[in-house]
């Protein structure tokens, strides 16, 4: 399963939550967790969700989350990475050794994004309301 | 032993690693040597020779190599202490690691050391800055087209250098674009089909290896335009590793680089940096001597003896 941060992170989340609220998505998560062996659980929006780069590759590489959910990419390797949208309607920097790069998907539907550096390197977010 | 082949649009190419290494291929049979006197000696006087540099990765400091620009410059070095002087120098591309004007300051000063002119084609580590490659333009888009593509002549040979680093799609290889292609149509309309053409660009405008999105989407349109010349040398970087192929009149090069090797395709979970045995380091890292010799002159190939220099 990929890793989910609780920490603050981006300055886009809150920084504080109540503990009953972290438990709650955690048991949301592992509900959902045994569906598929490739494409990740929905995450819930108040669970910050993290994707790694490592060895070249997206971890997650196929994620569902509900609408408002922040999404941090991690670059993990020894080599700079982008996280480009396929329809470039977001981009990241450079992403060098443990840089992060984060975005939130508020509308449904699914993105498709690649590294722009190694364009072999590519994800998809599904973002959809919970049940639908 | 020296034999003597005749071969249209001859070519040499030797490689040189850190270890002093040298490496040979006439008749399209790579062969090393040592770049020692022994070796030079061999060169017909006069010959025509330049250099092929590429993926210094300025500014990379991760365990693999943890100064880049130590290693560039050990290679200076050794070029300038070579006994035939190469005419000039190609490099191709990842002049710096992540595009910052540090990065171009030192892999400057280190290579103007070398006291030849450099000739550019930038790689993907050297567009990331800001402004999507306009650092790079600054220093090295003088006379250049678009994202930094340009060619010149030389020694009766043409040289093009082509961009393959930008605007990259998802899911796919290096690309040229259609702009590019259309220019490097025109650039050789007025060339005779005897010109000798060296092409050189970061990622290899063959196929290496897909998976790890080593080629180039549309190179195939370019060696298509180039089909009718009689000698065609594709010089590449990025793959950090030598790999040759001859294929008809088009023989295809992969350069070392000065700064960190990269597993062979397949052989690892991905390309990136690798780490190998203290002290191991120089012999996966070199630059590239290439000699040519005119049409229709025999080729003196000599059999492959490892050596230090």
């Amino acid at each position: 399963m990929h890793k989910r941060t609780l920490a603050p992170f981006g300055g886009a989340t809150n920084c504080y939550r109540a503990p009953l609220r972290i438990g709650m998505a955690l048991v949301f998560v592992m509900l959902m967790a045994p569906t598929h062996s490739h494409t990740q659980p929905a995450a819930s929006v108040e669970t910050p969700v993290e994707i790694t780069i490592d060895n070249f590759t997206f971890t997650p590489a196929v994620i569902t989350v509900e609408p408002g959910t922040m999404i941090r990419w991690l670059n993990r390797d020894d080599i700079p990475h982008t996280v480009v949208a396929k329809s470039l309607t977001f981009k990241s920097k450079a992403l060098d050794t443990d840089d992060s790069f984060s975005h939130r998907f508020n509308e449904v539907g699914v993105v498709d994004y690649f590294c722009s550096l190694h364009p072999h390197m590519s994800g998809k977010i599904i973002i959809r309301t919970h049940g639908s | 032993m020296t034999r003597q082949v005749d071969r249209r649009g001859a070519l040499e190419c030797m490689l040189w690693a850190g270890t002093g290494m040298l490496w040979v291929l006439g008749g399209g049979v790579p062969r090393s040597l040592g770049l020692g006197s022994a070796a030079a000696a061999e060169l017909p006087k006069g010959s025509f020779t330049f250099l092929q540099i590429s993926d210094s990765h300025i500014g990379f400091n991760k365990p693999a190599n943890p100064d880049a620009l130590a290693t560039l410059r050990e290679a200076i070095t050794k070029i300038k202490d070579m006994p035939v002087k190469p005419a000039f120098m190609l490099h191709t591309g990842d002049i710096t690691h992540l595009s910052k004007d540090t990065e171009f300051d030192n892999a400057d000063q280190a290579i103007k050391a070398s006291g030849l002119t450099t000739f550019y084609v930038p790689g993907e580590h050297d567009v990331i800055d800001e402004g999507t490659g306009k650092a790079y333009l600054q220093r090295y888009g003088k006379g250049a087209k678009g994202a930094g593509w340009h060619s010149f002549d030389q020694n009766g040979i043409h040289f093009i250098g082509l961009v393959n680093v930008v605007n990259l799609k998802s899911g796919g290889l290096g690309n040229l674009g259609n702009e590019q292609l259309e220019w490097l149509e025109d650039d050789i309309k007025r060339l005779s089909a005897s010109t000798p053409i060296v092409v050189f660009a970061h990622i290899p405008l063959w196929t290496v290896y897909p998976e790890w999105g080593w080629g180039t989407e549309d190179g195939a349109r370019a060696l298509g335009y180039l089909k009718r010349f009689g000698s065609v040398t594709v010089l590449n970087g990025h793959i950090h590793q030598i790999m040759q192929k001859v294929e008809g009149k088009v023989t295809f090069h992969t350069a070392r680089s000065t700064a960190f090797p990269q597993p062979e395709p397949g052989k690892a979970k991905s390309p990136g940096p690798m780490a190998v045995p203290a002290g191991d380091l120089g012999k996966y890292l070199g630059v590239t001597n290439v000699k040519f010799a005119k049409v229709n002159t025999p080729l003196a190939i000599m059999d492959s003896t490892l050596a230090d220099t």
